[in-house]
């Protein structure tokens, strides 16, 4: 069953506590939720110190959520840390016919594929080297969200665009935000799939 | 009016709580109820209440000002989790005898030793026995709701004790979801103001709040306790019934899920209800009679409805997120006194899950209610979900 034809979209994403995934998976669910969706977004929590290892999820559905499970067969799953791919089981549950993965690397499609053995759709970006490029910080978590955009079509770029304005702005000021939102374009733009 | 926004479940009851502008808001932060104890920071730093906060240095104290402040006539709050309760035990004991209709969030988290930052109940089933009204929610959105609900039924005159009102550490507490936030002042209006009959400020009238009472009235000051837990019983459907005018939500004892027909039943409290709700839509689909009956209200708890609720269901498993070592789980313990006066009683289980944070998938719960459907039970066993070998 497709994403679209269960209406449930379901994220996990793999990084590095200090990456942002857990407010890359709350910027999708606030996405999500502009367009009318109901959502869900939550982290695993561990001893939190920046470098850990960190899981979060966001949840997409057409009609109100109840369950409070974790997401064990994910629709796409997100990777910010191309470390974690040898200490964590990144495609567990993640489905080889129609499910997404999304690794932020310089590698190609198909070094990903040798190294992770997934037979699914691969994605790759450099969000890394795009964060780097424009914020001077490894903070990949809006390029990757960008390129899951582009991969999954879940939410409009305009409303990723949205989010990020209203996450950020207070934080960080409109200059910053602005990087930010040429991130996201430049995650959208550069993805690659094999 | 109302607005849906995407909140987590400390953000809703922060939200709750900037509604209600609480005069005194004393709270020592504790994982995982600190997100709590920030947002309402910031709502105070940004000048969005009029709350007076308390910086203090520890639970105990959160809690003496909180008994302080509630005492002297204010409307004062606390929030806190696991350790923390245990730490302001000594005076989370002595609030329902002094009467202070005190509302506290709780965040609810496994107790210490080993450490563990995780939901179970362990920490709020420890003081199920002190007098404090302790209304359990499934998700952000009953949080949200119940903090209203709570209050109003603390403070009613024929009531008068404090309340407790409960969601699952992390689970719910750090997961953002629709929550649908009432019009500030649709909240204004049904909380009012606090307006005491006595408090210790009010000079004209002189009293003494927390004196010695030895065996001449301690006694008597005990009874009057259990009778207001027993209106409290009462007044909780009311206030339920105005709140439901505001949201269009119910506020029953308990909540009950396609169980007219159920061969099986599950008893569970908190967010692991809407879990089952889609396994048991799920079974329903193969043709599995299954069903759920995930209570509410915890103290006062209501034996007797629940009896008439479930008097026909076949087989009934209750699954507790927490052990009463030596005895019988605490909501395990509560169904089973219910079912005494029925001559034939469902059969029964107990199930424990999810201690220290440990997670209950739909399978799980598909899984206990096919055994229960095979009627392969045994009342004096305990079972335990998703253990190691």
């Amino acid at each position: 069953m497709t994403a679209a034809t269960k209406g449930l979209f379901e994220v996990r994403m793999h990084g590095r506590a200090g990456q942002g995934a857990k407010s890359g998976s709350q910027m999708l669910a606030e996405a999500a939720f502009k367009q009318g969706k109901w959502i869900q977004a939550f982290p695993e929590y561990g001893s939190e110190r920046r470098g850990a290892p960190t899981v979060s999820y966001t949840r997409i559905s057409d009609k109100a959520l109840r369950t409070h499970e974790p997401i064990t067969n994910p629709d796409a799953v997100m990777v910010f840390d191309m470390g974690l791919i040898r200490a964590v089981p990144v495609t567990a549950g993640l489905n080889e016919e129609a499910g997404i993965l999304i690794v932020n690397t310089t590698k190609s499609v198909e070094e990903i594929r040798q190294i992770i053995g997934f037979k699914g759709k691969i994605y790759v970006i450099d969000a890394t080297g795009i964060s780097l490029d424009l914020l001077k910080i490894d903070a990949p978590n809006v390029p990757m969200l960008g390129a899951l955009v582009k991969a999954a079509n879940i939410v409009p770029l305009e409303a990723a665009e949205e989010i990020i304005k209203a996450t950020f702005l207070e934080k960080i000021g409109m200059e910053k935000v602005e990087k930010n939102i040429q991130g996201l374009h430049r995650g959208y733009e550069e993805v690659k799939n094999g | 009016m109302s607005v849906i926004k995407p909140l987590s479940g400390a953000q809703a009851v922060a939200e709750a709580m900037r509604q209600i502008n609480p005069d005194v808001v004393v709270a020592y932060p504790i994982t995982p109820q600190t997100p709590v104890v920030e947002y309402f920071a910031q709502f105070v730093a940004n000048g969005l209440v009029d709350t007076e906060t308390i910086p203090v240095e520890s639970e105990h104290s959160a809690m003496s000002a909180t008994v302080g402040a509630s005492a002297a006539g204010a409307r004062a709050m606390c929030a806190t989790s696991s350790q923390g309760l245990a730490l302001m035990w000594e005076v989370v004991a002595a609030v329902p005898g002094l009467r202070l209709p005190i509302v506290m969030p709780i965040v609810n988290r496994a107790l210490s030793a080993p450490i563990n930052i995780h939901c179970d109940h362990s920490d709020t089933m420890g003081a199920t026995t002190i007098g404090w009204i302790q209304i359990f929610s499934e998700n952000a959105q009953e949080a949200y709701e119940n903090m209203f609900l709570a209050l109003r039924l603390a403070e009613h005159k024929d009531v008068l004790i404090p309340a407790m009102v409960m969601q699952d550490g992390f689970i719910i507490s750090h997961g953002v979801e629709n929550v649908k936030i009432l019009d500030d002042d649709v909240v204004k209006k049904f909380v009012g103001e606090r307006n005491p009959d006595r408090f210790l400020l009010d000079v004209k009238n002189p009293y003494t709040i927390g004196p010695l009472a030895l065996p001449d009235y301690y006694f008597e000051i005990k009874r009057q306790q259990e009778e207001a837990m027993e209106n409290a019983k009462k007044i909780y459907l009311e206030v339920g019934e105005d709140l439901s005018k505001l949201t269009g939500n119910k506020y029953p004892y308990f909540e009950e899920y396609r169980i007219e027909d159920a061969a099986a039943v599950i008893i569970v409290l908190a967010s692991a209800a809407g879990t089952a709700k889609d396994a048991i839509d799920e079974m329903r689909v193969d043709g599995k009679k299954v069903g759920l009956l995930k209570p509410k209200l915890f103290r006062p708890f209501p034996y007797k409805e629940i009896r008439d609720a479930v008097k026909n269901i076949p087989v009934i498993g209750v699954l507790d997120r927490s052990i009463s070592f030596g005895s019988y789980a605490p909501l395990y313990t509560e169904i089973r006194n219910s079912l005494f006066e029925l001559e034939n009683k469902p059969k029964l289980q107990s199930y424990i899950f999810g201690l220290g944070g440990k997670d209950i998938f739909k399978n799980d719960i598909k899984q206990i209610f096919e055994e229960l459907l095979s009627g392969k039970v045994n009342p004096e066993e305990q079972k335990y979900i998703g253990l190691r070998g």
